[in-house]
């Protein structure tokens, strides 16, 4: 029995070993901050490019502060992590990070001095991205304004506040390697793939999350969540009533709407903002790689698209239901708001993006969650500071939780032809009070300004 | 038959349930204090207090707000005895042709009443919903925090000359 529990002991010991050498990444050196004249002109343009498609501001920046100086609560089902500074400052941000050491953290995740990284950054994504690309990355991200800043301590509790259990995470999750092609592909689908896949880590959002945070990998862009929206799929269950095509994606990815889609709101917005920059050529490969994942439409699908299409040529707008907000069904109760309240901007009259969407188009209305429907309802769409951009007032202050339930009732039924969402009130009182967090931005969403972030009463 | 608390008087009135709170507002209880800018909720000249926060009338139908505590610019003072929101804008003489000014003055005074200190970023921020096509923002910032400090009891001498207001 004695020697039994010793080579149990001494199997522990080897295991424990094991993961130690597994866990264990070396500092890499720190380097003196490079000078702006060691970086090419050309690679450092690459290089915002490709920090536009990374969103990299959109994590690294907090609300009014400083580009790329991180800080910004990034609210998980473990706990809070706040975003880093990426700023070339030596003390606080990367100055002194290495190319090399850059690379690492891309590929492996890993911090110069060897710490391994929360997966809230997503290097299971940007493991994809190709040397020369990082390098351009590097090269911009090192030339930006230094700024001084450290963010908070990350708020997570025992023991996922020790780094090393990421190791673990990552044995599990954490497939390390460049994007290989598709051969029997297009190069432009090839293309598409890698800034999907890769440095766009659309999947952070739009795939969904096992228990210990990682991505289901049966479930591939099959809808997820972010900052409190719910992220659309992107496969064949995309719950778009006019199924996406490569040219509709590529126009909504161009200029953040589609006249059969609506407007990018929530945290898209902010990349579809973002990809201003892209080249169509590279926004034409995501569309073409996207609509290839989500396939041809289903005969049914596309039969009640033309349905659709039919109906909105014919008489613009919904079902006129007589107006009584405080007798009959919910959805009696909720057809008399919709013609009072919302009916003036979405009977469809008015083109978009500054018309508001006939809701027969609307992916947020026919999808399973309400949680984007309540978003829009309470905090509406906000302006943009400095141009014209589509906006929607919020109605938080009108509507009470009923009245938003009811109304949701209403435009499910008229509209998407599904019964009511049977969670709305409770999800509706949770937004409302902040309880469930969501980040409200304007359309264009570039900038992250103090007051578009977390429900505002 | 709508059931309206308007500045603490009950009213009944003989309209459709659907008709926008700011038409019964204007039409019925003559209460003209609240304007007609677009109708669209992109203006703000609208605004009125509802339950203490801002909303714009134009897009509120008078039964979403049935038993509720609704207050217009008419409720916050009298020509002869302005509260301290007008007295403020009468001092600065935030208003050119007047027109934004009761929806600024509601949506303000929303702000002072749930955040009495409310820094000069806040006032801006607030504002944001609220268009002047006078072009007479900084007055009216002006304005607003000179509201805020007249609700807290300073007298004009010791208004902090400040950053987000700037010159008029
Ligand atoms: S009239 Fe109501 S917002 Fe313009
Ligand atoms: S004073 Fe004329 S619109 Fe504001």
């Amino acid at each position: 029995m004695k020697r039994f529990w010793i080579s149990v002991l001494i199997l522990v010991v080897v295991c424990l070993a094991g993961f130690a050498a597994y866990a264990w990444k070396p500092a890499i050196d720190p380097i003196e901050p490079p000078q702006r004249a060691a970086f090419d002109k050309l690679l450092i343009e690459k290089g915002a490019v490709l920090a536009s498609v990374g969103n990299c501001t959109a994590c690294h920046t907090k609300p009014g502060g400083k580009s790329f100086a991180g800080g910004l609560a990034v609210p998980t089902p473990f706990g809070t992590i706040y975003s880093t500074n990426i700023t070339p400052d030596p003390k606080t941000g990367i100055g002194r990070w290495s190319e090399a050491a850059f690379s690492r953290a891309m590929r492996e995740g890993v911090e110069r001095d060897g710490d391994h990284l929360y997966p809230a950054f997503p290097f299971d994504h940007f493991t994809l991205v190709s040397d020369e690309d990082n390098k351009a990355l590097y090269a911009y991200l090192m030339t930006r304004h230094a700024v001084e800043s450290r963010p908070p301590a990350n708020e997570l509790p025992f023991p996922l506040n020790l780094r090393f259990v990421l190791a673990g995470w990552k044995l599990l999750f954490f497939d390390k390697g460049a994007y290989r092609e598709d051969a029997a592909q297009s190069a432009e689908w090839n293309r598409g793939a890698y800034l999907v896949e890769g440095l766009g880590h659309c999947g952070a959002c739009h795939t969904p999350r096992n228990a210990l945070g990682a991505e289901r990998k049966g479930a591939h862009l099959a809808g997820g969540e972010a900052e409190g929206w719910d992220a659309f799929a992107l496969d064949a269950s995309s719950s778009a009533p006019i199924p996406w095509t490569h040219d509709s994606l590529f126009d909504y990815l161009r200029q953040g709407w589609h006249a059969d889609h609506g407007v990018a709101n929530g945290p898209m917005a902010e990349v579809t903002g973002n990809l201003g920059r892209l080249s169509d050529s590279d926004i034409s490969a995501i569309a073409t790689y996207l609509s290839s994942r989500m396939g041809e439409p289903t005969p049914e699908r596309a039969a009640a698209a033309e349905d659709i299409r039919k109906k909105l040529s014919i008489d613009q707008g919904g079902t006129p239901i007589p107006a009584s907000a405080t007798t009959g069904s919910p959805t009696s109760r909720g057809g008399a708001i919709f013609q009072a309240a919302c009916a003036t901007c979405h009977d469809g009259s008015r083109p978009q993006p500054f018309g508001g969407i006939d809701f027969h188009l609307s992916s947020t209305i026919a999808t399973r969650d309400p949680q984007n429907a309540i978003n829009v309802v309470l905090f509406g769409l906000p302006a943009a500071s400095g141009r014209e951009s589509p906006i929607m007032p919020g109605f938080a202050a009108t509507l009470t939780d009923d009245q938003v339930a009811d109304l949701l009732g209403y435009l499910r039924e008229a509209y998407a032809q599904k019964p009511a969402w049977a969670d709305a009130k409770a999800k509706t009182a949770d937004t409302r009070s902040g309880k469930y967090r969501v980040s409200v931005q304007p359309s264009d969403g570039i900038e992250r300004s103090p007051d578009n972030v977390g429900a505002k009463d | 038959m709508v059931k309206l608390n308007v500045n603490g008087t009950s009213y009944d009135v003989d309209v459709d349930p659907a008709t926008p709170l700011l038409y019964v507002l204007r039409n019925d209880l003559k209460l003209n204090g609240a304007k007609f800018g677009c109708g669209l909720g992109q203006c703000g000249a609208c605004t009125v207090m509802v339950d203490g926060k801002a909303v714009f009338s134009c897009l509120t139908p008078a039964m979403l707000v049935e038993g509720r505590e609704i207050k217009t610019v008419e409720g916050l003072g009298t020509i002869d005895d302005p509260g301290p929101m007008q007295k403020a804008f009468i001092e600065q003489q935030a208003a050119q042709c007047g027109y934004c000014i009761a929806g600024m003055m509601m949506r303000a005074q929303a702000l002072l009443e749930a955040k009495p200190d409310a820094a000069d970023a806040d006032i801006r921020q607030a504002l944001e919903p609220n268009l002047c096509r006078c072009g007479t923002h900084m007055r009216i910032l002006r304005a607003v925090a000179r509201a805020r400090d007249l609700m807290q009891g300073k007298s004009a001498g010791n208004m902090a000359p400040s950053a987000a207001t700037g010159r008029g």
